[in-house]
């Protein structure tokens, strides 16, 4: 294994996961519910009354929030992303990631972060499924093929 | 009424993906490339957001309703079965092909990344086509 220290950002990725973490805090202590992206998307799609506004107004929240950091934040933090798949890998991508998540329910958020908070066995069985199948494709895809 | 807090918690969530590099899919990679030039950093994420979440959900565990007297919806279900792990594993298998998951992706369009909006559609008639399987299964059964 060799690490890639020149990427390696320990300092901003356990700055920001611990605003993750504050996140999904606040979210399961005044909503009530487990901050889960997959589940909150999924749970538009039909809307159900009463049951919509609050979905909505998380998402509005994420979608402000590249337009706030890149105001906020110093010019040093602002990097671009580097989005390497082409068209038809996104597309098979996405819809995996739509079907598995719904299917599995849940993604890295409400598995990976809230579910190993609050020690759930199914939650760790999800995640090291996706983590290792995660791990395998790129191992597949850049290094077999 | 209390929706200010779910705007909120969406905001936060937000800048603590672009922070912690979630967002770029390069990194992601690079995270998931553990036999290749690997770089752990976002082994940090998860520890960073655990080290709090803990904290919280042990709360949580303890309380009947949330901060404002509603219900509080812990997960019920305990049951580990194949659609847990075989979902799992298709989840996986996305992520590791383009390096979003859905929090990251929809932050990444909403900052206007076309490839971002791509994935989003097709993640989105993905989780409208298992839904409308799903009815289609268990309108057979009863």
């Amino acid at each position: 294994m060799n690490i890639d220290w020149a990427h390696f950002t320990p300092w901003s990725s356990l700055s920001g996961g611990i605003i993750l973490g504050v996140a999904s805090a606040l979210f399961i202590l005044m909503n009530g519910r487990v901050l889960g992206i997959s589940g909150i998307l999924g749970g538009l799609l039909p809307p159900k009354a009463g049951d919509t506004f609050w979905r909505l107004a998380f998402l509005a929240g994420m979608f402000a929030s590249p337009w706030i950091f890149n105001l906020l934040a110093p010019t040093e933090f602002i990097t671009t992303p580097q989005i390497d798949a082409d068209l038809v890998m996104l597309v098979i991508a996405g819809l995996l990631v739509g079907i598995g998540t719904r299917y599995g329910s849940g993604c890295t958020s409400g598995h990976g972060v809230c579910g190993l908070s609050r020690m759930s066995p199914r939650s760790l069985v999800a995640t090291l499924s996706f983590m290792a199948a995660g791990f395998l494709t790129v191992y597949v895809v850049r290094h077999l093929i | 009424m209390l929706r200010v807090f779910e705007f909120l918690a969406g905001l936060l969530f937000g800048l603590g993906l672009i922070l912690s590099g979630m967002t770029n899919p390069a990194k992601v990679l690079g995270f998931l490339d553990l036999f290749g030039q690997w770089d752990p950093s976002l082994a940090f994420v998860m520890g960073g957001a655990i080290l709090v979440g803990i904290f919280a959900f042990a709360v949580a565990k303890k309380r009947t309703t949330n901060f404002f007297g509603g219900a509080l919806h812990l997960p019920k279900s305990t049951h580990i079965d194949k659609r847990l792990v075989i979902g799992s594993l298709m989840f996986g298998v996305g992520w590791g092909l383009a390096g979003f998951c859905p929090g990251p992706v929809l932050v990444s369009m909403a900052a206007g990344h076309e490839k971002a909006l791509i994935f989003v559609v097709a993640m989105l008639v993905g989780m409208m086509g298992f839904e409308i399987a799903e009815r289609a299964q268990s309108s057979k059964k009863s």
